[in-house]
């Protein structure tokens, strides 16, 4: 686990997150030598806050690219769970019946309905949708109160455990001989002739290769080798209760049931800079909201509330950023860790891997905030 | 498992199990449960392994026990009352409660 | 209950009590809050209102008590009984949770005087139904007046698992055995503070009279135990355990655990109070100052919370908290509070002599907080040490990976039983220090609340 600073590699991974372990999995299995330099266990870190949805409805409403990105990782989302339960013995949990985001105000309803249509549209069809008003949705889910007018639902969508997620990718790396440096953040990293050399408190680390995927440390460690990464922190504020009799056939996105039979409620939005902490307001809010949407909840247990730390870019879509001064040097930013984590681990793994441009990938480059 | 020390003070009727049973007043649920020697008082939700009160504070969470309908209530935390109706959360019970 | 109040109370332990009368007395508005029906804490429970025909059965230590809650009960606080927080930050903001209804209140100072709790003590079994904790079985003779049926067996070390065995024969209950896990090495050490102990030499005489009386009893004392292991199917039946290098079995049914006390540090950890690990007493310890302020400056902690120092201590304590929160809510100047805080401080200091002897002599061998690879270390949610352990192995961050990747630590005790495992086998694995290792994230809800109670917001 400890690891030589001498040593050289193909490709050095900077963070550890649902992001890195994934791509590192894609780039060790072509049997290239890799490095994932981690930070430390009490760091920000946004895929320990991850809600665990596999979510494709709404996203890419004014982004086609996005759209078409998000429907192909929820498709491939199976075949990668069977992949890494082969690999690893590990059950990520996966159910993918669908998703619904309910909608408690006419507003909220109007909104939604612009949403969906724009995505349908963009992808020709491909993404489908349906308006469910609350009788049709009682139907589906009895629980319902009659205070919600409806829900979005996508047949696509699903959710998994994030944190086994996590946990499997790093089983997958360790079986691939991937070398894991936990409490090993980077501190800066250059450029020498046609290699590149990573930095650690520990020492330094040659590469041909190196992929920043340091979540909302990926602006500032990235500015040393020119990629201007633009990310900025945004709060998410989640409930998990202790275990409740199942009755949630699919995902929401406002409460979801985990395999374990817990409920996780979420979320909130909030612009607070670096601060993790909870509040006294948002977590009664979640609650209240949970209670307004499923009644029956009342009388659960709260069995911890944390907040976690987004990573967003400007305009919430990923960068997948390759750099044209520094070959070999590439960034990778989202807050959809879950639901991108197949093509993490297959498409943009072999797009590192090559080297070369890729058409589906360019839209998502940071050179669209330099306007 | 456990005796009052001394004479026996007043004793209360309560409901555990669906059954009748005399316990003393003015004591936990968890000391009731350990007096009528009812052990285990619960299976743990992952394995079923038998469980009964550990800690006697209310930090360990081991004691949880339905009341009044009411599930996973800390049993040392609640004070037993005539007539309080107690059933165990164990899985070989006809109704699991979950 | 009040919307807001100048100083608020988590806690009526020795600590609590104390903190809360000083401040009062100097004119602070002031507000308790306690999980219990009545004050006392864990110490001196029900000592005011004990089911015991004579509480002189549990020792003088104990009745001691019985003025405190007294001069307490008759003091101008507002005392809340049956009330929990779940919620505190540094904001001063807290959520209450009081005979099932939430309450919003902030106060200007914040005490928390929460107390210790249990340190684990894991080995394969320790979750069998019949084992309990010594401090168990003195909250069933304090609260209900209980004693064990049948003779119960006590494993582990330090002076409540004596105590415990001199109040069960004073109260005419035979004991199987004592299975002392306490090193013989640590005698020797233990020594070197022998001088500084003498300072509270009457805690020397009172340990020297549990021993004697024990051995009297001729009470089967099995020194140097080490390799525990619990037996049996739905209920306990017999504790395995090595001693002298011979395996032994002793039949019993019920089974009692003391391995020292450690303070209970949710509150002041989700608050954002800072915290360090003290190697001597091997437990985090809140930062504080000498008057009890904490990294966060409207929280202060007292009593065992800030350190384990004893129930007398922590009276004392409090009331050097109680009256620097005087003088910071603008009641008194500061050279009254500290000619007030003379003599208590060195009444303290006598009582905080014997600690460090204590300490080493009762140091829990690292075998003893490191559990074989089958024993449960977390209950909740039934994680094997031997998982943890391998992920430690494989290169897990730290405690917190280990909690999102196992479950451990997220169960309803949310860590308290478990992660001072989890850090010493992470500290094992890594040959790291627990400082470095660091402890599980502290989360809310710190006491149990509905989300129907959370949505209806009192205030």
């Amino acid at each position: 686990m400890l690891m030589n600073p001498s040593l050289s590699y193909d490709t050095v991974i900077v963070g550890g997150g649902l992001v890195g372990a994934a791509v590192a999995c894609g780039i060790a299995a072509t049997g290239a030598k890799v490095a994932v330099l981690d930070g430390s266990d009490r760091d920000f870190r946004a895929s320990r806050g991850n809600f665990g949805l596999i979510w494709v409805q709404g996203k890419g409403a004014d982004f086609p690219a996005y759209a078409r990105l998000s429907g192909e990782a929820a498709r491939q989302w199976s075949d990668f769970s069977d992949e890494l339960h082969d690999a690893t013995g590990i059950d990520v949990g996966l159910q993918q019946t669908g998703g619904y985001d309910f909608c408690l105000s006419e507003e909220e309803w109007q909104a939604r309905e612009w949403e969906m249509r724009q995505v349908a549209l963009h992808t020709e069809g491909e993404f489908e949708y349906q308006m469910l008003a609350t009788e049709e949705l009682r139907q589906r889910i009895p629980e319902v109160s009659g205070e919600v007018l409806g829900a979005s639902y996508s047949a696509t969508d699903g959710h998994v455990n994030p944190l086994y997620l996590l946990r499997a990718l790093h089983q997958r790396m360790h079986d691939l001989g991937v070398d894991y440096g936990p409490g090993q953040a980077v501190q800066s990293s250059r450029r020498q002739s046609n290699e590149f050399i990573v930095s650690t408190l520990i020492g330094d680390y040659h590469c041909d290769r190196v992929v920043f995927c340091a979540g909302l440390s990926n602006q500032r460690l990235c500015r040393d080798l020119d990629m201007h990464i633009p990310v900025q922190p945004l709060r998410g504020q989640l409930l998990i209760t202790d275990r409740v009799p199942a009755f949630l056939p699919a995902a929401t996105l406002q409460v979801r049931q985990t395999r374990e039979g817990t409920l996780q409620i979420g979320d909130s939005h909030e612009d607070v800079g670096l601060d993790e902490s909870t509040t006294l307001e948002v977590i009664t809010r979640l609650a209240r909201r949970a209670v307004r949407i499923f009644p029956h909840l009342a009388p659960v247990r709260l069995n911890r509330a944390w907040g976690a730390l987004r990573v967003m870019t400007p305009d919430g879509v990923p960068i997948y950023h390759q750099s044209a001064e520094h070959p070999g040097a590439y960034a990778i930013s989202c807050h959809s860790g879950v639901t991108l984590a197949a093509l993490h681990a297959r498409e943009i793994a072999n797009w590192i891997c090559s080297g070369a441009q890729d058409p589906l990938i360019a839209p998502f480059s940071a050179e669209r905030f330099h306007v | 498992m456990f005796k009052v020390l001394g004479d026996a003070g007043e004793q209360l009727v309560i409901e555990l199990d669906g059954a009748e049973v005399m316990v003393p007043a003015g004591v936990s649920v968890a000391a009731a449960l350990l007096y009528l020697d009812r052990i285990p008082t619960r299976h743990s939700v992952v394995n079923g392994l038998p469980r009964a009160p550990f800690c006697m504070m209310g930090v360990c969470f081991e004691c949880l026990i339905e009341v009044n309908g009411v599930v996973d209530q800390r049993a040392c935390q609640i004070q037993v009352h005539a007539g309080m109706r107690l059933r165990r959360q164990l899985t070989t019970t006809a109704e699991s409660h979950l | 209950m009040k919307s807001s109040y100048q100083l608020l109370v988590i806690g009526a332990g020795p600590a609590g009590m104390a903190v809360a009368q000083t401040a009062a007395r100097h004119g602070v508005e002031v507000a308790v809050i306690d999980e219990q029906a009545q004050p006392g804490g864990q110490i001196y429970r029900n000592v005011n209102a004990s089911p015991l025909a004579d509480i002189d059965l549990l020792g003088k230590d104990y009745v001691f008590g019985r003025q405190l809650v007294q001069g307490f009960e008759h003091a101008h606080i507002d005392y809340f009984a049956n009330s929990g927080v779940w919620y505190l930050d540094r904001s001063g903001e807290l959520g209450i949770v009081r005979d099932g209804v939430h309450h919003r209140v902030k106060a200007q100072r914040i005490v928390i005087a929460c107390g210790a709790q249990e340190r684990p003590m894991p080995f394969p079994g320790w979750d069998k139904a019949g084992v309990m904790t010594a401090g168990a079985g003195q909250i069933l003779m304090k609260s209900a007046a209980m004693v064990p049926s049948e003779a119960p067996l006590l494993a582990g070390s330090g002076p409540l698992l004596l105590l415990l065995a001199w109040q069960y024969l004073r109260a005419g209950v035979t004991l199987r055995a004592i299975v002392d896990t306490a090193q013989s090495a640590n005698r020797w050490s233990a020594l070197r503070h022998f001088p500084q102990a003498i300072a509270a030499s009457d805690y020397l005489f009172k340990g020297l009279k549990l021993v004697t009386a024990i051995r009297r009893a001729r009470v089967p004392w099995f020194r140097g135990a080490h390799d525990l292991r619990a037996a049996g199917g739905e209920r306990l039946t017999g504790l395995h355990f090595t001693c002298r290098g011979k395996p032994q079995h002793i039949e019993t049914s019920l089974l009692l655990l003391h391995q020292g006390v450690i303070p209970s540090l949710q509150v002041a950890a989700a608050a954002g109070c800072e915290s360090r690990w003290n190697a001597l007493q091997q437990c985090w310890q809140p930062q504080v100052d000498d008057w009890g302020q904490s990294s966060v400056e409207s929280i202060f902690i007292a009593g065992d919370a800030a350190g384990i120092g004893g129930a007398r201590a922590a009276w004392l304590g409090g009331q050097l908290a109680g009256l620097q929160l005087a003088h910071q809510l603008g009641q008194i100047e500061s050279t009254l509070r500290d000619s007030l805080a003379q003599p208590i401080r060195r009444a303290r200091a006598r009582h905080l002599a014997i600690r460090p002897f204590l300490d080493t002599w009762y140091r829990v061998a690292d075998a003893s907080l490191v559990p074989r690879d089958e024993a449960l270390a977390c209950r909740c949610e039934e994680v094997s040490a031997g998982e943890i352990r391998a992920l430690a192995a494989m290169g897990c961050t730290g405690p917190n990976q280990a909690k999102a990747f196992t479950r451990c630590g997220m169960g309803p005790c949310q860590g308290r039983f478990c992660g001072s495992t989890v850090e010493q086998i992470f500290a094992q694995e890594t040959a790291a220090d627990p400082q470095q290792i660091g402890r599980f994230n502290t989360r809310p809800p710190l006491t149990p609340v509905t989300l129907g109670q959370l949505a209806s917001v009192s205030h």
